[in-house]
């Protein structure tokens, strides 16, 4: 029985003290968010709110023009809740001109100029209000490469990353996310009808269960078989940690001297801080 | 005879030595105040942990003529001080070192004998290993320092303990992790395990102290604890934030625990000795 309970206080403690910690260090006060009006974003956002204050906080809502009613109705429940300051962008008008380009665009070229659209507003919005961008992918989704790199993935410290989609849920609940946030299924909103379990074809409670074995508890994927899960099912979410692999590093650099950064120039973010 | 034991379990500025001076100045003034006659800090309390690249350049000697000794050890005339730096030898080899101060002079210096090279840990890769595990003589008994893996090895408390340590100094800085349903890390709950096994089996007073604040990702989770003969915790820190925690240990407790327990009497180091011959000659 795989049971994926953390302790909510601790949880909350840790996350709300390192946002604290990481953002004053470098000399800032204050932090920005994109919110999604999903529950990756609320929490994070409950989170910094808790670390930094109210007034410390701005949050975003960048809808596009296909985006759904309520994915900016939910932002605003919880901008409302917390009464932070917040800013809404229509990114219809800076992402079209690229879409319009090719009639026969996909939805995941769509879909990724949409999320790293959000993330130059997040990061220009970062310098007027000198707000640190806060990043809201969790682990399950990192693993998966279920993301945009530079678009969603983009931040300078993100606090759930740590935490699979199943505890984000039971985090977010303990912290008083509003119930339509928790309720609703998990979606990307970059088209209509699109939800992430539909889309990746497995539930998070199912995934989220493989992954811890496979990575917190180190099992083999033999191990996870006799476990119960289908083998099919097992070497598809193996392959796609693999596959992305690229998405959660840094561009390898090709070495030429004695000394080269990310091999053997090694200093931590924190560096005299 | 009475031991006003404090721990500092302070976190650190990475790399900025003379920030993190500073901080200990400032602790052993407060050690002061509250009467303590020894005062703890945790491993690479002088430098900050996640290191890396920076070891060659936050190392220091633990002599007079050096700038952040000095005033340390000026110090420890009012209060004895262990304290955790970079420890650089004459080749320029770089050890994880705790210093013993004390009445102006160092008495002990001990290596990190086990450097975490796994998992998240790359001590291995950065700094020498210590090679040798001594008690030494303070003005409150018989002591050996170890620093965080040490311990995490049932070895190093052994031979302290036969060395004549009847006070264990553990530092540590060590990183939070293992978050499940329960109200404690798996790191914390680990490390509180052990301290008062060791106190309890080698009728010994031990005590730990662990840095706290992040580095990146990391949290190192503080709560200092002191653990006495017979096992039982004396005194704790809290988790997660600076504190200075101050114990009063009656070291005539040792006698007590001793003449109910004669654990240490009856330990049978001629056999450890031969069994150890024979395992370790097996080709």
């Amino acid at each position: 029985m795989v049971d994926l309970t953390i302790n909510t206080d601790v949880a909350r403690e840790i996350l709300t003290s390192f946002i604290r910690s990481e953002v004053t260090r470098v000399g800032y006060s204050r932090a920005v968010i994109n919110l999604s009006g999903g529950l990756d974003s609320a929490l994070s956002c409950v989170l910094v709110v808790e670390a930094l204050g109210a007034e410390n906080v701005l949050a975003l809502r960048l809808p596009y023009r296909t985006s759904s009613p309520d994915s900016l109705e939910h932002a605003q429940l919880l901008i409302d809740q917390l009464r932070i300051p917040s800013e809404t962008i229509d990114i219809t008008p800076m992402a079209e001109p690229l879409i319009q380009r090719d009639p026969n665009i996909s939805n995941v070229r769509k879909g990724n100029i949409l999320a790293r659209m959000r993330m130059i507003v997040l990061y220009d919005k970062s310098e007027v209000f000198k707000g640190l961008p806060i990043g809201t992918s969790n682990k399950t989704e990192i693993l998966l490469g279920y993301s945009t790199l530079w678009g969603d993935m983009a931040s300078a410290i993100n606090p759930i990353g740590d935490l699979y989609k199943t505890q984000v849920r039971q985090l977010s609940r303990a912290l008083g996310v509003p119930a339509p946030i928790l309720e609703k299924p998990p979606s990307a909103d970059l088209w209509q009808g699109q939800t992430d379990e539909g889309e990746l074809g497995f539930t998070y409670d199912q995934v989220d269960k493989l992954l811890y074995l496979l990575v917190d508890q180190r099992y083999s994927p033999q191990e996870c078989i006799e476990e119960g899960f289908d083998e099919k099912f097992v070497h598809a979410v193996i392959g796609r940690v693999r596959r992305n692999q690229f998405k959660r590093m840094m561009p390898p650099i090709a070495k030429l001297s004695n000394r080269t950064i990310g091999y053997d120039f090694l200093y931590l973010r924190d560096w005299g801080t | 005879m009475k031991l006003n034991l404090a721990l500092a379990q302070i976190s650190t500025k990475l790399g900025d030595v003379e920030a993190n001076l500073e901080k200990h100045l400032h602790y052993i003034e407060e050690a002061k105040k509250q009467k303590a006659d020894l005062l703890v800090f945790p491993e690479l309390s002088l430098t900050g942990y996640v290191l890396q690249d920076l070891v060659a350049s936050v190392a220091h000697k633990p002599i007079e003529d050096d700038a952040v000794f000095k005033p340390l050890l000026k110090a420890s005339h009012d209060l004895d001080l262990v304290i955790g730096f970079v420890d650089e030898d004459s080749r320029h080899r770089f050890y994880i070192a705790s210093a013993y101060l004390s009445g102006g002079k160092v008495l002990h210096v001990h290596h990190k004998v086990y450097l975490p090279t796994y998992g998240l840990f790359d001590e291995g890769r950065f700094f020498a290993w210590g090679d040798s595990i001594r008690s030494f003589d303070t003005r409150f008994g018989r002591a050996g320092m170890l620093i965080c893996e040490d311990f995490w090895h049932a070895s190093p408390p052994y031979l302290l303990w036969l060395d004549g340590a009847d006070l264990m100094l553990f530092s540590s800085a060590s990183p939070g992790r293992g978050l499940n349903d329960r109200e404690k890390l798996e790191s914390a709950r680990w490390v509180e395990r052990v301290s008062k096994a060791y106190a309890s089996m080698f009728t010994s007073f031990v005590a730990h102290c662990n840095r706290v604040g992040f580095e990146d990702g990391l949290l190192f989770w503080g709560g200092a604890t002191v653990n006495d003969p017979n096992g039982e915790l004396v005194a704790q820190g809290p988790y997660f934030e600076e504190a200075l925690t101050v114990a009063e240990l009656d070291l005539n407790q040792l006698r007590r625990t001793r003449a109910r327990l004669p654990l240490l009497r009856d330990e049978r180091t001629a056999l450890v000795q031969k069994e150890l011959n024979r395992i370790l000659s097996r080709g």
